[in-house]
């Protein structure tokens, strides 16, 4: 806000508030804390029925594995798991990597190699379920 | 006093007599409290279960290539270090999960006490041990 004269003139449309909220001190958004929030909430479920489907798959057979993925809701479980966890891992390493790699050159080169190592992780275990369930 | 260091240690008292200033104990000679520790292990088991997820993704990987790269996962999975990695990882994902909802209940600024968190302190080491114990019974059954 500036004032010419006694007439105050308003420069912005946005609030103090709204160009501070989602863009703090960090240059980030709550949007890191909200998504490792939501998929830990969703992993709470996966990760009790992923003990369940583990314990069924003791001793078993290739084609026992083919069996169980490729009915639509294992698979479907499956591949949500897959997702969450993977997002939930990179989160999550990324602030230990924020928190303990110090400089900033070997900080983003550890960042860029966690996502990229996540990303990778996860689409082999798509494609995996994915042939599992569909083409072999 | 040798040490010009050590003349930052030396103060007078009331009675304008010299004394060594007190020294609080080293950091390490602290005893660590139960939340702090357990803290560290929600930390150490996230990190660990990341490299859980390479066995999850061979296991995927295995099973979508071959019988014989199934046959080998399996192989060792029911050798006495993949019994040993499955009994580890097992604690180690219940005690994140367990640890992680006392902290989604934290985020949503409940049990903040610190007569609750006491109390959940050791809500949580008994919830993970518990079914820790009783998955791996469940699994030997089943085996």
């Amino acid at each position: 806000m500036a004032s010419s004269g006694d007439t105050p003139r308003v420069d912005t449309l946005r609030s103090p508030l709204g160009r501070a909220r989602g863009l703090g001190a960090a240059r980030a958004g709550s949007g890191h804390w909200w998504a490792q929030n939501l998929t830990s909430i969703a992993l709470v479920p996966l990760s009790l029925w992923f003990i369940c489907g583990m314990i069924r798959m003791i001793g078993a057979s290739r084609q026992d594995v083919v069996t169980w993925l490729s009915s639509p809701l294992p698979m479907v479980l499956m591949l949500a798991l897959i997702v969450a966890t993977f997002h939930h891992l990179q989160l999550g390493v990324q602030v230990v990597i924020e928190d303990y790699v110090p400089g900033q050159g070997s900080r983003l080169v550890s960042l860029l190699l966690l996502k990229g190592a996540c990303i990778l992780l996860a689409l082999l275990c798509i494609v995996s379920v994915l042939r599992l369930a569909f083409g072999m | 006093m040798t040490d010009a260091r050590d003349a930052l240690m030396v103060a007078r008292n009331t009675d304008g007599k010299l004394v060594r200033r007190p020294l609080s104990p080293h950091a390490m000679d602290y005893r660590w409290p139960l939340a702090g520790l357990l803290s560290g292990t929600h930390r150490i088991t996230g990190l660990a279960l990341g490299v859980g997820t390479l066995l999850m993704t061979w296991w995927l990987v295995a099973a979508a290539s071959s019988d014989s790269a199934f046959a080998a996962v399996q192989w060792f999975l029911s050798s006495w270090l993949g019994i040993l990695c499955l009994c580890g990882w097992t604690w180690t994902l219940y005690q994140h999960l367990f640890s992680g909802i006392r902290h989604l209940a934290w985020n949503a600024v409940y049990g903040f006490e610190k007569a609750e968190y006491r109390v959940t302190n050791w809500a949580v080491i008994a919830a993970s041990g518990a079914c820790t114990v009783i998955t791996l019974i469940v699994g030997f059954v089943v085996w």
